[in-house]
């Protein structure tokens, strides 16, 4: 009697465990850890919910706003999601170097993936012969915000190379004009709307291949090419007559207010650098401005011409850390010109896929934008997020506000490359 | 009684013994269930920790390999750090003396006053507000914005309206660091003056009758009786002050995240840690702090411990 009493209810334990763990073993379930929330996480759910009918594959997501933690403690419990929206390629070649991700060549049709993403995506995701990354969606960055109207009023005309931009920045400030708003304000990431910049500067002066061999570290920081894009940067933003403000208003302005001294009375600046994600703060601080017509963009223009006009921007990055056939299913997908019209559509993102019916973009600006990425003929993923953390988005957020601030920048550059050696 | 040679009555340890009143009541087991879950917790969550930090500080940045002291050359060589330490430092000497000071001078002052609770209320309450929330407070009164813009700091609106150029108090050094400082004096001075008020208040009403009979000034006063009467209340709260600002990191986390030379050791500890995932190195720096703190500690502790007696 006692002994049975005692030995039901273990063996039932028992045997609920099994039964559970053959079920997680054969699931039929994709699980996807991502740093979506809000209303990027409605936008996901309807994607997830078109596989599953698609399919009958069910998703599970699973969402932190510290995903690098969260997957890696995952990662060394042996219990890594399925399918991860990873920071970048930077961090997709960390991953791929320990052998924790798929490689998804061996799986998917890599000649149609081609065939729909281009070339530049193929290349994004591809590392030592193996293709790991999966780029969903992109925000662009080289673009420059100015108001139509101002420009008309006052006879300024949109530049197409950096002579002319030069040219229209002196213009200005003959003028009475301030050409440059600039905030790197962003609290504890404070910095990174100037490494942006830097980037900018540096795909157009040193090239691409350069540009690559910066990120990895393979060139010292105070290469004379990276110094030449530095120096560019301290042209304008070292100059009180070119930027609203001078330092001290670059240092301490947020960079979602910055773009607001474009819409004074009058204005006090007459352009802004920053990605295609401000129109949102735009619209919160201005209820009153059309996007698209009282506010518009014309792209970073080129600085050599040898190197043409490169689009910098980042992403949405998916990789994939089992093997299942499920998880295999939901990349397929996720690689779809169905899957991602869902996400861009409802997020104003710019899809990777080709062939995504262009009106599925809310508006006539992310068309444009839309355009302008399809066009490129060259992608770079943003710098800072492609670098190891302590550079990244350590000293390289860092070295930007000394140099604005003041200091000497072969101080500043010798700094970043000691930071590098430590850390690459 | 075989414990009787231990100096003040029976040993700590006598309770182990079973002497012949403690059959009756104890016994070996009773008193080690009491003490059992503290010390447990105590092995868990300090000592373990401590022990797994000192090991973790010799080893490289994932944990895995031995690299002897590469994460102290860091700690103690590389030009963050040493900034870092310089601005402790200077932490150390303004806060430490402004918040002690102020205290004392706040607690002497409103015993004076009629609406005393009142002032001392309106003193402590910052106390009350977290220290983020507070960041984030005095980060708008500090707020910058060009000359001719319309300012949202309340610093820089005064400055404007009174005719100066308004001033980036968070971006200009050396200012931004005494800038910190001012909102760590902020929150701390109140906790200050109640501990020192209540001391004060505890010196005998003849000793400083006396004193005046004996035709001693307030100067005199001030530092013959009022100081060496409160001197274990003050060392309390000058050794807590300490502990305090050494390990000082909200604020800076929140208002410049050590940016234009603000950097202190805590939030390097915390860079190091939670941004570049390099934990040799954030535990090297927290076994610096806490061998810093630990003389400090035994002192404050002490300094309570006679203040009781």
């Amino acid at each position: 009697m006692r002994r049975s009493r005692l030995w039901t209810p273990i063996l039932f334990v028992v045997g609920l465990l099994l039964v559970s763990s053959v079920a997680w073993a054969q699931d039929g379930v994709v699980t996807v850890l991502g740093v979506w929330g809000g209303q990027e996480l409605e936008a996901f759910q309807k994607v997830m919910q078109a596989f599953t009918e698609k399919t009958g594959i069910q998703v599970q997501f699973e969402g932190t706003r510290d995903l690098p933690t969260v997957l890696e403690t995952r990662l060394q419990a042996g219990n890594p999601p399925d399918v991860a929206a990873i920071p970048g390629p930077g961090a997709m070649k960390q991953y791929a170097d320990r052998g924790a991700l798929v490689d998804l060549s061996q799986y998917l049709d890599m000649d149609a993936l081609a065939d729909d993403l281009g070339p530049a995506w193929i290349e994004l995701g591809s590392y030592a012969d193996g293709f790991y990354g999966l780029m969903i969606s992109a925000d662009i960055k080289s673009l420059i915000w100015y108001r139509p109207d101002q420009f008309a009023a006052k006879g300024y005309e949109v530049p197409t190379t950096w002579a002319e931009l030069e040219a229209l920045m002196d213009k200005m400030v003959a003028n009475g004009d301030t050409p440059w708003a600039i905030g790197v304000e962003s609290g504890a990431a404070s910095g990174w709307p100037a490494t942006d910049w830097i980037e900018d500067i540096m795909l157009r002066t040193a090239g691409p291949q350069v540009y690559d061999q910066w990120v990895a570290h393979e060139i010292s920081w105070t290469d004379p090419r990276v110094r030449e894009a530095w120096e560019i940067f301290g042209k304008i933003v070292r100059n009180s007559d070119y930027v609203y403000g001078g330092a001290a208003a670059v240092l301490s302005t947020n960079f979602g207010d910055s773009v607001n001294d474009l819409f004074t009375d009058p204005p006090r600046a007459m352009m802004h650098r920053q990605a295609s994600f401000i129109t949102s703060f735009i619209r919160d601080a201005n209820p009153d401005v059309v996007i698209g017509e009282d506010v518009s963009f014309f792209l970073f223009p080129p600085i050599k011409e040898e190197h043409g006009n490169p689009m910098l921007g980042a992403g949405d990055m998916l990789a994939q850390f089992n093997p299942d056939p499920e998880a295999v299913e939901f990349m397929k997908f996720m690689a779809t010109a169905e899957a991602q019209a869902i996400w861009v559509g409802e997020l104003g993102k710019l899809g990777t896929n080709s062939k995504i019916d262009p009106a599925v973009y809310p508006d006539d600006l992310t068309r444009a934008m839309a355009e302008a990425l399809a066009q490129a003929e060259i992608f770079r993923f943003d710098g800072s997020d492609s670098m190891p953390a302590a550079v990244g988005s350590g000293a390289f957020f860092e070295a930007p506000l000394m140099y604005v601030g003041g200091e000497d920048l072969d101080t500043v550059l010798e700094y970043l490359e000691s930071v590098a050696q430590e850390t690459y | 009684m075989e414990t009787a040679g231990w100096p003040n009555g029976p040993a700590p340890w006598a309770f182990l013994e079973r002497g012949e009143g403690m059959k009756r009541r104890a016994g070996f087991w009773t008193p080690l269930l009491y003490v059992g879950p503290a010390v447990a917790f105590l092995i868990v969550y300090q000592l373990y920790p401590a022990i797994q930090t000192i090991v973790y500080s010799f080893l490289d940045r994932r944990s895995e390999n031995f690299i002897g002291l590469e994460n102290y050359r860091y700690v103690f060589t590389s030009a963050t750090m040493v900034r870092a330490f310089k601005n402790n430092l200077l932490w150390v000497m303004f806060f430490t003396a402004g918040t002690v000071g102020f205290g004392l001078l706040l607690a002497i002052l409103v015993d004076r006053v009629k609406y005393e609770s009142l002032a001392k209320s309106v003193i402590f309450m910052p106390m009350a507000v977290s220290f983020v929330g507070a960041g984030v407070v005095w980060k708008f009164m500090y707020n910058y914005r060009p000359a001719g813009a319309e300012q949202i700091g309340l610093l820089n609106q005064i400055l404007q309206v009174l005719g100066f150029k308004p001033i980036g108090w968070l971006i200009e050094s050396p200012i931004n660091n005494f800038a910190l400082i001012v909102v760590g004096l902020w929150i701390w001075t109140g906790y200050c003056m109640v501990i020192l008020s209540a001391a004060y208040k505890g010196i005998p009403k003849e000793l400083l009758e006396a004193g005046q009979v004996d035709g001693a000034n307030d100067v005199q006063m001030f530092w013959h009786i009022i100081i060496p009467e409160m001197r274990p209340a003050l060392s309390v709260v000058l050794t807590t002050m300490l502990v305090n600002v050494l390990k000082i990191f909200d604020i800076i986390y929140v208002m410049t995240n050590g940016n234009y030379g603000t950097e202190v050791i805590a939030n390097r500890m915390y860079k190091e840690m939670f941004q570049f995932a390099n934990t040799g190195r954030a535990s090297a720096i927290a076994v610096v702090l806490f061998m810093v703190i630990i003389p400090i500690m035994y002192y404050n502790i002490r300094a309570k411990l006679r203040g009781e007696a």
